[in-house]
């Protein structure tokens, strides 16, 4: 373990001015990048949208820049680091047994802070927790970890046509999103400009500083990173923003990748929730999914995580296999609920192009999946999961004694959110643009272009678009709607002050048709699915989309002179 | 540019370069003026080439009728005679000989993908022979079934015909179709036995066939390889023996009859015509015998292939003349042309296309409207076999009703808007001008007509208000090797062919004639017939009028409304099966949508069909997290932007898709 920690230590050492002793590396390699970046570039660390050096923002004029652009460009770094390791280190992360254990690793602040605070997170009725902070400023953030590599030949994580089997994004690495915006934010950032205070204390300390409320390390397998990454980065993330010591830290985990130990060690290093990537109770549509565990060794990581992460631990199940029949999937969902926690996702495949899966299919090797039968176990399987006492708070999830993932309802709920990592996206209002325009970004897909481009510029983004209003109304709706309680006015009034739901779908004749059919409710709460509604929602959204259209352009209209 | 070859025996070699700068850059074929060495020599007075002069012209009154030959070559498709044609142009020097010259003649993108020839084109071949300078009019034609009606137009303007058959394939139906048309036209047909060089060539068969089919000795055939050019010269030693010159007097008024007509964007109709009588020549008043219109002619000439200007065209000869025509319609296909102020007789009319089969055309987008209506009537410029009808539809919008006169014209205008006009368009299946005779008194006073053509099926006027409905019915020749003739006859029995006749025109080939519908070969039986005698049988058809016919509206419904689109005029006998496939074609169009939906092929009030598209029960994105919401906001507004184009029936949306799938013509199997 040793050697392969020196040798990544060497490799990044710009960043690691004095040699430490052998023990602190890790962490310090981890850390020393981002600080010294603050140190050297207190003002303007670089505008994390451009995607190019050409392109870079102009520094003093925009001073109120700095926060969210510091937070990006210091995980875009970490997230370096953490390819880095996966491409140089892999033997050290899966073969050392001391580095599961974690022997030489000194918790640090944030880490030391949660284990104390690591509690069980029972999200309030409305689904997701609302930390003090006013919206604008909170965030989730999204680290999306890259499983690429093997460039060296040896392979010590599975192949990418592996992973990919049905997942043609599943080859990447990312962070979760954190939520900031707003004038707060701003000036926050030009008083903290002002004070020239170090960046990394200042984030922290002031009360404009952003909140994390949630890291998501997603990607696919997570898990096969090393315990040290992960803690590292959340370090880092706060030291830049407020990251609450309860904030809901999330795990992808794949079952073969995730012995007991290395849970743990997960745990140790600050994550509280762990999401397992079971898929399948039966070995043989394990296989077909690509997968490299067995329905057993599913259920055993599935143990071993409840009894680490009790109540929050989630499972997924896929339906609508290749030949799959209602009948055995159902006993796979039955026999699931005699295992699992209190957090369910239900995924209905869906064949990509360029998945294995999709060429086999194509081929005429498998059978094309029925969507008939698909439709018959989603229906049917809602139904069993709400005899046991779940709630569908969303489309695909399904969690009782309010489980629910924090960090995916603030998607649904349109909130703010950062992704790290290659192909990340994220979603805020960065500091310094005119108006509130939100901007949609997108960090470069392929990992080594993604490291580059982060050597390089110090971070990794490759595309921003400014999200119109309508455009995040649009989203507000179609996200909203995935979740059981929709959009409630007060939700939409956060976002569309002007006009209310029932301004917008009040006097539609097609909407009133949805509501007639009962597919759809618009009431004193707000605009929601009915239970028939939520699996057709994509439907419903092409009569409802072009009129929220419709009188958004009325209103512009009205509001234009002589427009 | 041309050069003048003869070669032969008897045959001395003129060769005469004549030079056209502009020639040479257009038609890269063609050898640019040069001399060809030795064997090169001047010709008559007319050294022209190399002259800074681009514009001088040939004499053509050294061509007296009686050097004239005017001919056609007509074939089946793939006999080789544009091949043939290529090397009779080698041959007398008109193009040079390179590993180019491939349908020289077939001038259009689509002819020369098809390998077919849509438009007739004409060259003017010199050929020294015997010490005579002979002016010999080539007049290439199509080959195909549809285009018979170019065929008997280029006919008319000729004396004899070489009548190529493949010496493998023998006789095919479209052999026989075009000998009868020249036979009847009483013109001298010479048989040219094509492709011997190949392996299993038998042409001592082919010339049994010719005999016993045509009652032409065997002896009279030409055995020739036109690929590599073995015995082509006897070819042009038959033509000037055989085939007489064309009558007609230099000293008699003008009396000119157009064949053809193309135009040009720049200088708008270029007529080709055949001079009976007189002659014409630039800056002459000419009259229209059918519009009466005058015109100054601007420019005349002879094609070899391209326009070649000339002073004059003198009496038997075939060239073409540009006279401020702005519209085909001005130079119409079998008018005559004569001097202003020397009226004379005009040479008996042609009969005009008469569209077969008629088919919707619309734009994809309507946006597209203006653009595709204006190549439309580029295109029918060049074609006036097409009429054209302007149309809407509900789903569709506005378009046009095209009448073709058959399926291959149908397809080859596609493709030619296609190609040359760069315009993509939905076209509907064909169908075929229906009658009906009328009986209701209303009706009669409303058409001013008691037989009514039923164009459109929205038209189709009700049972009770008829004495009978007609269709159209043609004669078929089938030839085919006699081991499917069992298939083919219960082919045809299904398409409601009624045999006329049978015949072996050899000991293993089979002709039949069949009577059909011509609805029941319009669209897949070509198609059926060759793929069930793995390609060796040959169809061609002539038009045979109308029949009595039990024919019935076919209404398709959906959750109970009549989609108008739809509505289908069909035979009785057949309305269950039509209506069972546009049933299913509509099934597997139509988005499931968030209620069931019925699809119903209805006669009036009795439902003969149905299929059920079932209600959408999931419908939904599984995953949506943040990297999925650009992806799939992008998505479900190009899926709601679609939503807006759908024509509605009922409360259905049915997307234009789904009728393009129903009402397509379906591609070739």
């Amino acid at each position: 373990m040793g050697h392969g920690t020196h040798r990544v230590l060497k490799g990044t050492d710009g960043v690691c001015p004095t040699p430490a002793p052998e023990e602190d590396r890790q962490e310090v390699a981890v850390r020393t990048p981002v600080s010294s970046r603050w140190r050297r570039r207190p003002e303007a660390p670089g505008s994390p949208g451009t995607s190019s050096s050409k392109g870079r923002c102009p520094r003093v004029t925009q001073p109120f820049l700095l926060p969210l652009s510091a937070l990006v460009a210091h995980l875009a770094r970490l997230a370096e680091l953490f390819v880095s390791w996966a491409r140089l280190g892999l033997g050290f992360l899966l073969a050392a047994p001391n580095a599961m254990t974690l022997p030489r690793f000194r918790p640090r602040g944030w880490v030391a802070a949660t284990k104390a605070a690591q509690r069980r997170h029972q999200a309030e009725a409305a689904g997701g927790p609302r930390g003090p902070a006013p919206r604008s400023q909170r965030a989730a953030l999204y680290v999306h970890v890259s499983v690429g590599g093997g460039a060296r030949g040896t392979r010590p994580w599975r192949s990418r046509a592996q992973v990919a089997a049905y997942d043609p994004v599943n080859s990447r690495v990312v962070f979760s999103r954190p939520q900031m915006s707003g004038r707060t934010a701003r000036s926050a950032a030009v008083t903290a400009t002002s004070t020239s205070t170090s960046p990394a204390a200042w984030t922290r300390r002031r009360s404009g500083a952003v909140w994390v409320e949630s890291v998501f390390f997603g990607g696919g397998t997570p898990s096969l990173a090393s315990p040290h990454t992960v803690a590292a980065v959340l370090e880092a993330v706060a030291q830049a923003t407020h990251l609450p010591t309860d904030a809901e830290v999330t795990l992808e985990a794949n079952p073969t990748s995730s012995p007991g130990t290395r849970l743990a060690a997960f745990g140790t290093a600050g994550v509280n929730r762990l999401s397992i990537g079971l898929q399948s109770l039966d070995d043989a549509e394990l296989r077909l999914l690509g997968r490299t565990h067995s329905a057993s060794d599913a259920l055993r990581t599935l143990a071993e995580a409840r009894h680490l992460f009790p109540g929050r631990v989630s499972v997924d199940l896929m339906l609508g296999l290749p030949a799959q029949q209602v009948g055995p999937w159902l006993g796979q969902l039955q026999e699931l609920l005699c295992h699992c926690d209190d957090h369910i996702s239900l995924y209905q495949l869906s064949l990509e192009r360029g998945t294995a899966l999709f060429a086999q299919v194509h081929q005429g090797a498998l059978p094309a999946p029925d969507p008939e039968l698909a439709a018959e176990m989603y229906q049917k399987g809602r139904a069993v999961l709400q005899e046991a006492g779940f709630r569908q708070y969303e489309v695909s999830n399904f969690a009782r004694k309010g489980a629910l993932s924090t960090h995916n309802w603030n998607y649904w709920q349109c909130g703010q959110y950062l992704g790290v990592g290659p192909g990340a996206h994220g979603r805020f209002l960065p500091q310094g643009t005119r108006g509130h325009t939100r901007e949609a970004r997108i960090q470069t897909l392929e990992p080594d272009n993604w490291m580059k481009e982060v050597k390089l510029f110090g971070h990794g983004t490759r595309k921003r678009v400014p999200l119109g209003e309508l455009e995040l109304l649009e989203e507000v709706l179609a996200m909203g709607l995935r979740t059981d309680l929709g959009i409630t006015h007060q939700h939409w009034e956060e976002f569309e002050p002007q006009l209310t739901l029932w301004d917008v779908f009040g006097t539609s004749k097609e909407v009133k048709e949805l509501l007639e059919q009962g597919l759809l409710l618009l009431d004193h709460r707000g605009l929601r699915c009915s239970w028939e509604g939520l699996a057709v929602l994509d439907s419903l959204l092409l009569t409802l989309l072009p009129q929220l259209q419709e009188a958004w352009q009325q209103r512009t209209r009205a509001l234009v002179p002589g427009g | 540019m041309w050069l003048l070859a003869g070669r032969g025996p008897r045959c001395g070699r003129a060769l005469v370069p004549w030079a056209s700068g502009a020639a040479c850059l257009g038609l890269p074929w063609l050898r640019c003026p040069a001399t060809r060495g030795s064997t090169a020599e001047p010709w008559a007075p007319a050294r022209l080439y190399g002259s800074g002069d681009r514009k001088e012209k040939i004499d053509m009154s050294r061509f007296p009728a009686e050097n004239i030959r005017n001919f056609s070559v007509i074939a089946h498709v793939d006999h080789g005679k544009s091949t043939l044609a290529d090397r009779l142009l080698e041959l007398t020097g008109t193009i040079d000989k390179t590993k180019n010259n491939k349908q020289v003649l077939d001038k259009l993108q689509v002819e020369r993908e098809r390998g077919i020839t849509v438009k007739a084109q004409t060259a003017s071949l010199f050929y020294n022979c015997e010490g005579k300078q002979y002016l010999l009019n080539l007049i290439d034609t199509p080959g195909h079934v549809d285009f018979s009606y170019e065929v008997s137009r280029s006919l008319s303007a000729c004396q004899g015909v070489l009548l190529v058959v493949d010496a493998n394939e023998g006789i095919q139906a479209q052999t026989v179709a075009n000998f009868f048309l020249a036979f009847e036209a009483q013109l001298s047909v010479i048989p040219v036995i094509n492709k011997i060089d190949l392996k299993n060539a038998d042409p001592e068969r082919v010339e049994k066939q010719i005999e016993k089919a045509f009652d032409i000795p065997s002896d009279e055939c030409i055995k020739i390889s036109a690929k590599l050019g073995t015995n082509v010269e006897s070819v042009l030693q038959a033509v000037i023996e055989r085939i007489p010159p064309p009558q007609g007097h230099c000293k008699n008024p003008l009396r000119a009859l157009v064949f053809d007509s193309t135009f040009d964007q720049y200088r708008g109709v270029i007529a080709n015509i055949a001079l009976f009588d007189g002659v014409v020549s630039k800056g002459d008043k000419i009259v229209s015998a059918h519009t009466q219109k005058i015109y100054e002619v601007n420019e005349v000439g002879i094609l070899n292939p391209n326009e070649q200007p000339t002073d004059k065209l003198y009496a038997g000869q075939v060239g073409y003349l540009i006279a401020g025509m702005k519209d085909v319609t001005e130079a119409q296909i079998g008018d005559t042309l004569y001097l202003h102020k020397q009226p004379v007789e005009p040479l008996p009319g042609f009969k005009s296309a008469k569209p077969m089969v008629f088919a919707g055309m619309y734009p994809i987008d309507q946006s597209e409207y203006n653009n595709l209506k204006s190549a439309i009537e580029k295109l029918t410029l060049n074609d006036s076999s097409v009429t054209v009808y302007r149309d809407s539809s509900l789903a569709l919008g506005a378009g046009w009703r095209l009448g073709f006169l058959g399926l291959l014209h149908m397809e080859v205008f596609n493709q030619r808007l296609e190609q040359e006009y760069n315009a993509s368009v939905i076209l509907t299946t064909p169908t075929v001008p229906y009658k009906a005779v009328l009986s209701s008194a209303k009706l009669i006073k409303e058409y001013r007509e008691k037989e009514i053509t039923i164009i459109n099926p929205a038209q189709f006027p009700e049972k009770s208000k008829v004495t009978e409905y007609l269709e159209p019915v043609v004669l078929g020749t089938v030839i085919t090797p006699d081991e499917y003739t069992g298939k083919i006859m219960m082919l045809c029995q299904a398409r409601r062919g009624v045999q006329k006749n049978m015949m072996y025109i050899d000991q293993h080939r089979v002709m039949l004639k069949y009577l059909f519908p011509l609805n029941e070969i319009v669209v897949d039986f070509y198609d059926s017939l060759k793929s069930l005698s793995s390609g060796y049988a040959s169809f061609d058809y002539e038009d045979a009028g109308y029949q009595t016919a039990e024919l019935v509206k076919m209404d398709i419904l959906l959750n109970g409304n009549i989609v108008e689109e739809l509505v289908t005029v069909v035979h009785k006998d057949k309305a269950h099966s039509v209506g069972k496939v546009i049933c299913e074609r509509l099934k597997d169009s139509l988005p499931r949508q968030l209620f069931e939906i019925a699809i119903q092929a209805a006669i009036g009030s009795k439902i003969i069909a149905r299929e059920t598209v079932k209600a959408y029960r999931k419908n939904v994105l599984a995953k949506c997290y943040g990297g999925d919401i650009t992806r799939k906001m992008k998505l479900l507004k190009r899926q709601a932007e679609g939503k807006k184009k759908l024509r509605k029936v009922g409360n259905i949306e049915v997307p234009k898709d789904a009728f393009i799938k129903v009402l397509k013509t379906q591609p070739d199997k």
